[in-house]
């Protein structure tokens, strides 16, 4: 047990930092709100580190209950942390990349009046996340869950004065609610078959509970699906993301595209022996991740906004990941995550660098030329780009994304339409990514540069660039040499893919084809961005209709609006008065107008008085005749 | 005697403040908020001093004296867990309830305390009374201060608030009325003992007709109380017209009596008829999280749109109710505090926001947060705990009750799911209007939070999340009663 013991400091001291800023942040100084803000997720990381050298000489799988939450009949779900080598990876990169982005935030917030409001919630959200890694049974995992939403929907609405922040901070809360309540049932249905929540028992019962390509096994896999296609952005709630790019550029660079839209995946792959049930779930997973990478990509290639085009990447990128958790490559799902989690993030500060340096300066035609005015941001930006667009040998994302393709083909649940859509998509990746480095730094200048970037955030733009290029080589292809760190650090808890036999062969082939798909989207992006002057405007302007679709992704937003936020806020306009209550003042009303009609009657007029004995009279009379 | 001291310190207390107020106002604010202190700190020892083990005794404190004999009507109270529960909860917003009319309520303060007090003890005596017929009694002490509360201290549209709160209740009331003599003559006829003693009455057998109608009768009193849709139209003007205090009582208390009146006659008497409603009962629970939540959704003014979410969160309770498992009673009991505490809170909030813009509604606010930040924070917190963020007290309610009531209707617990995704809009459209967005011109130079609000909010704020992490010490209080209620629905009236 050793120093794993203190595993809980890792959560709770950013936990320390976000309280003790909401509580007194107000009255410090800036100074003294950025050493508390960054130094608790410092400090988690040293933890972590000095953990994970602990959990190196001897790993295995840690439970720390650190309190019972409650108990309820069979629920007995407690704030216990479950660390094994899934859950260590995941709190390496949450700190780590965290601590990188809250030092460069000490330096891109410095001039706005939320800096402790900011920290804190950052703080509060590496907290939640660390927590949903950590967590050993599926209620604490679903807090953190809905805690990292929180602080996602508080920093995208960041900038509060904006209506149009505030409404991208909704959409996304909401958006990955639907995904999260779909998940919340499937606890239900877990809890109803297992008595329990507890994960690794699910785990281990589920094989025995239930039989091979049971239904109800596939409803629980899809159940949790839903929850993981909502917070990942996968179809079909992935529109949330784009806008989501309305927060800060530091909560992109962590929230939106290194940690927590990868809850999906980590989701998945915790969960993974209830997926391995169901066939049709892991095809489902697969599918959607094929589907969303190509949709998303081609969205990447429309758009000008900087931080969108890494928006639809980041939603193509894990992509990437479930079409691999689809066809059973659990570590190279991982593994893609590791990768991406350096190389997106990077690109993102830099882009942050990149919109601060040109006031304020989003669209990628307006700038340009920026080789020269920012060289090392432009080296930095270089390195992500390269590795997202996986050029082959000398970057990270060239590994991750071979060993998906690999595994697409020739692995057991592999499929060659799956392969196809993934390969497709390394050229579109490629292409973008081309396109994106071309526009933005090459050509001439059209917006002087005004600020140059301080050391806090060139640090972590140059920690990161070298990520992006070296942890590729943590897992080489097996026809390479032999280095698979990564899945052999897994293979306790995640299975190694089965390849079918026979296939191993062509490995050389395919990665010659995939490093082809990369060269040829580079070319295309070349070619039409930076060869022939004016083409691309030719090519927009000939597909127009089409251009406008994927500029608009595809018109989900459009979609969701008609058929759900429509109807809702039309609903509940149109019955704001209550219709019930009309019930109700309607017998009012009839009340009070038949006494208004038999008080009429008590007029004093002697006339109308016999008129009705008469009346009465006749009337008894006639009845005591006829009946 | 000890719960009887409960009710008397309160109504003393509401007498001699009403008195005192003839000289000193605020001596008899002092002396409002003395009397619900002394309560409440003594029920919180009683709960320590029982702990960790309530099952030892059926009843943590019983008291049986005959009064009338004549008529069986004998002076019977006791708690278990559950009444002690909600009585904590009763003198913990009773406290609150003073200290926010502290600066609001200005005319007639003597009378204003006499009536808070008076309902108090109304509450408190439903919560803990065993005889029918005091039951009866203190149904109507809760209701007459309450309409005075509301007719006199309220908002412009009081008297029609106040009527209507009147007599949606007392109707209802009545026929809980008519079931009460019902029952004691269909037992005194078979038995020959004719009495109002609730332990008695268990024992009570009659055919299935009878039974379902005189389940009818306590529960259009106690649904027209929680309120279930269709009978829920009175509350939203109620709360809304209501002053502050009044609004939270609504609320956080009176509100709880008409689910604490199912869980402790409806389904120990009635359990036959009770097991055959279940069906209906439950998707009226569904139907009051959907509808309520859609109304919430579309209202400008700031009081009734919370006024609508009480609607849809008690929804929650009676799906959880007649679901009749440990998990969703458990969480009933949960949701009855966490809702007290939230909506409570919020109903302060929106309470604070009148005193400074004269104004609910939502439209003409905005931007609020840059002036007060800690009123926003705070909102912030009850908004969240409203949607049900895990951590917060209402979390670990809804959850248990969704899925105790899994375990018996899929299709209904997952209704009841998506009003969760209803409740994060209706819930984000409170900080949206209110905090978010550019500065209303109203708002310029508004106030933060009072000292008097913050020693409200606070603990509010701080019992939310305790309670959300360590729920524990709900659950383990209540646990016996919870258990005890779902052996007599499972056991049947026939003779």
């Amino acid at each position: 047990m050793s120093t794993i013991e203190y595993l809980w400091l890792v959560p709770f001291l950013p936990l320390l930092g976000a309280l003790l800023l909401i509580v007194v942040g107000r009255s410090m100084s800036k100074a003294a709100i950025a050493w508390i803000g960054a130094g608790s997720v410092v400090l988690s990381a040293l933890v972590v580190i000095v953990i994970g050298i602990g959990f190196l000489s001897s790993p295995g799988v840690y439970e720390i209950s650190v309190w019972q939450w409650f108990v309820v009949g069979n629920l007995n779900p407690s704030i216990e942390l479950h660390l094994d080598a899934l859950s260590l990876i995941f709190i390496f990169v949450i700190t780590f990349v965290g601590f990188l982005i809250h030092v460069y935030s000490v330096e891109f917030m410095r001039e706005d009046s939320g800096y402790a409001r900011f920290f804190a919630c950052l703080n509060l959200f590496v907290c939640s996340m660390l927590l949903l890694v950590l967590a050993g049974n599926l209620v604490l995992l679903y807090l953190g869950w809905e805690g990292v939403g929180l602080c996602s929907y508080l920093l995208i609405g960041f900038w509060y004065e904006d209506p149009k922040n505030g409404y991208a901070a909704r959409k996304a809360f909401i958006i990955t609610r639907v995904g999260d309540t779909a998940m919340l049932i499937g606890l239900f249905l877990l809890f109803s078959t297992f008595s329990t929540l507890d994960i690794e028992t699910i785990l281990s019962a589920a094989p025995t509970e239930w039989e091979q390509g049971s239904s109800i096994a596939t409803l629980a896999a899809l159940l949790l699906l839903g929850g993981a296609v909502g917070k990942s952005a996968q179809l079909p709630l992935q529109n949330w993301l784009p806008d989501a790019m309305a927060g800060p550029t530091p909560v992109s660079a962590l929230i939106h595209a290194a940690t927590m839209v990868t809850a999906g995946v980590y989701l998945i792959a915790r969960m993974y022996v209830v997926f391995e049930l169901s066939p049709v779930a892991m095809t489902t997973v697969g599918v959607v991740g094929a589907v969303t990478l190509l949709i998303a990509g081609f969205s990447a290639i429309t758009q000008t906004d900087l931080k969108r085009v890494l928006a639809y990447s980041t939603i193509s990128q894990i992509g990437y990941m479930f079409l691999a958790l689809g066809v059973g490559a659990w570590s190279a799902a991982i593994f893609h995550f590791f990768t991406h989690a350096f190389f997106k993030a990077l690109l993102f500060l830099c882009a942050g660098v990149i919109i601060e340096a040109l006031h304020h300066e989003h669209d990628i035609f307006r700038m340009g030329g920026l080789r020269k005015q920012l060289p090392f941001v432009f080296v930095a930006f270089f390195a992500g780009a390269a590795s997202l667009a996986a050029l082959p040998l000398v970057t990270s994302g060239f590994y991750s994304k071979d060993m998906i393709l690999w595994y697409a083909w020739a692995g057991e649940k592999g499929n060659g339409l799956l392969y196809a859509a993934g390969l497709v998509g390394a050229l579109v990746t490629a292409l973008y990514t081309a396109r994106l480095v071309i526009v933005t730094f090459f050509g001439s200048a059209r917006t002087p540069v005004s600020k140059k970037p301080g050391w806090h955030m060139t640090l972590p733009l140059g920690v990161l660039a070298v990520l992006s290029i070296t942890t590729g080589f943590l897992e080489v292809p097996h026809n390479f040499w032999h280095g698979q760190l990564i899945s052999g650090f897994l293979s306790d808890v995640l299975p190694a893919t089965t390849i079918q036999p026979g296939s191993e062969a062509y490995e050389w082939l395919l990665q010659l084809v995939a490093v082809m798909a990369t060269l040829v989207g580079v070319f295309i992006g070349y070619y039409i961005y930076m060869a022939t002057p004016g083409l691309h405007e030719i090519v927009k302007m000939k597909m127009a209709p089409l251009h406008g679709l994927m500029q608009a992704g595809w018109g989900f937003d459009a979609l969701y609006d008609l058929l759900f936020v429509r109807p809702v806020t039309w609903m509940a306009r149109a019955n704001r008065g209550d219709i019930i209550d009309g019930i109700y003042t309607g017998i009012a009303w009839v009340t009070m107008a038949a006494n208004r009609a038999f008080a009429m009657t008590q007029n004093g007029v002697m006339r109308w008085y016999v008129l009705g004995i008469v009346v009465g009279a006749l009337l008894i009379i006639t009845l005591g005749i006829f009946v | 005697m000890t719960l009887i001291a409960f009710i008397g310190t309160l109504m003393a207390g509401g007498i001699v403040a009403w008195i005192t107020a003839r000289w000193s106002e605020t001596l008899s604010r002092w002396i409002a908020l003395t009397t619900v202190l002394i309560d409440l700190v003594w029920s919180v020892v009683i709960l320590i001093n029982n702990r960790p083990d309530f099952s030892a005794t059926d009843w943590l404190i019983r008291f049986d004296y005959p009064w009338i004999g004549r008529f069986g009507i004998g002076i019977s109270v006791a708690a278990d867990g559950l009444s002690l529960i909600l009585l904590i909860l009763t003198f913990f917003l009773g406290a609150a309830s003073v200290i926010v009319s502290w600066r609001e309520i200005r005319q007639r303060v003597g009378f204003f305390h006499f009536n808070l007090l008076w309902v108090l003890a109304g509450i408190a005596g439903v919560f803990v009374v065993m005889d029918l017929f005091l039951f009866y009694f203190f149904w109507e002490v809760m209701l007459i201060p309450m309409y005075f509360l509301i007719g006199i201290w309220g908002h412009e549209n009081r008297r029609y608030a106040a009527m209507k709160f009147f007599i949606f209740t007392q109707a209802s009331g009545l026929m809980m009325l008519l079931s009460i003599l019902g029952l004691y003559f269909i037992h005194g006829n078979n038995t020959g003992t004719y009495t109002f003693d609730y332990f008695e009455l268990l024992t009570a057998t009659f055919g299935d007709t009878a039974g379902r109608w005189l389940m009818l009768g306590f529960l259009a009193a106690f649904i027209v109380k929680l309120p279930v849709v269709p009978f829920h139209s009175w509350l939203p003007d109620a709360h809304s017209q209501a002053p502050t205090a009044g609004s939270v009582i609504l609320a956080g208390l009176l509100l709880k009596t008409g689910a604490y009146g199912i869980l402790r006659f409806v389904l120990p008497l009635f359990p036959d008829a009770a097991r055959e409603f279940s069906n209906v009962a439950m998707i009226l629970g569904v139907v009051g999280i959907i509808y309520g939540a859609l109304l919430a959704y579309g209202q400008t003014d700031l009081k009734r749109l919370v006024a609508y979410t009480s609607v849809s969160h008690m929804g929650f309770v009676m799906l959880g109710i007649f679901s009749f498992n440990e998990l969703a009673f458990q969480g009933v009991v949960m949701q009855l505090v966490a809702h007290g505490l939230s909506t409570g809170a919020l109903f302060v909030i929106a309470g604070a926001l009148y005193e400074r813009i004269h104004t609910r509604d939502l439209s003409l606010m905005g931007g609020f947060w840059s002036g007060t930040p800690f009123m926003g924070f705070i909102t912030l917190v009850f908004v969240m705990a409203s949607l049900g963020l895990p951590g917060l007290v209402n979390f670990v309610a809804e959850f248990l009750i969704l899925n105790g009531a899994w375990q018996t209707s899929h299709v209904l617990a997952v209704i009841g799911a998506i009003g969760l995704v209803l409740a994060m809009a209706y819930s984000l459209r409170i900080m949206r209007k209110i905090f978010f967005g550019p500065v209303a011109d109203i708002g310029v130079g508004m106030r933060d939070l009072t000292l008097c609000e913050k020693v409200v909010l606070v603990p509010m704020t701080l019992l939310v999340i305790f309670l959300g992490l360590f729920p524990q010490h709900v659950f383990n209080a209540s646990e016996k009663s919870v258990k005890d209620i779902l052996a007599m629905v499972n056991s049947n009236n026939k003779p």
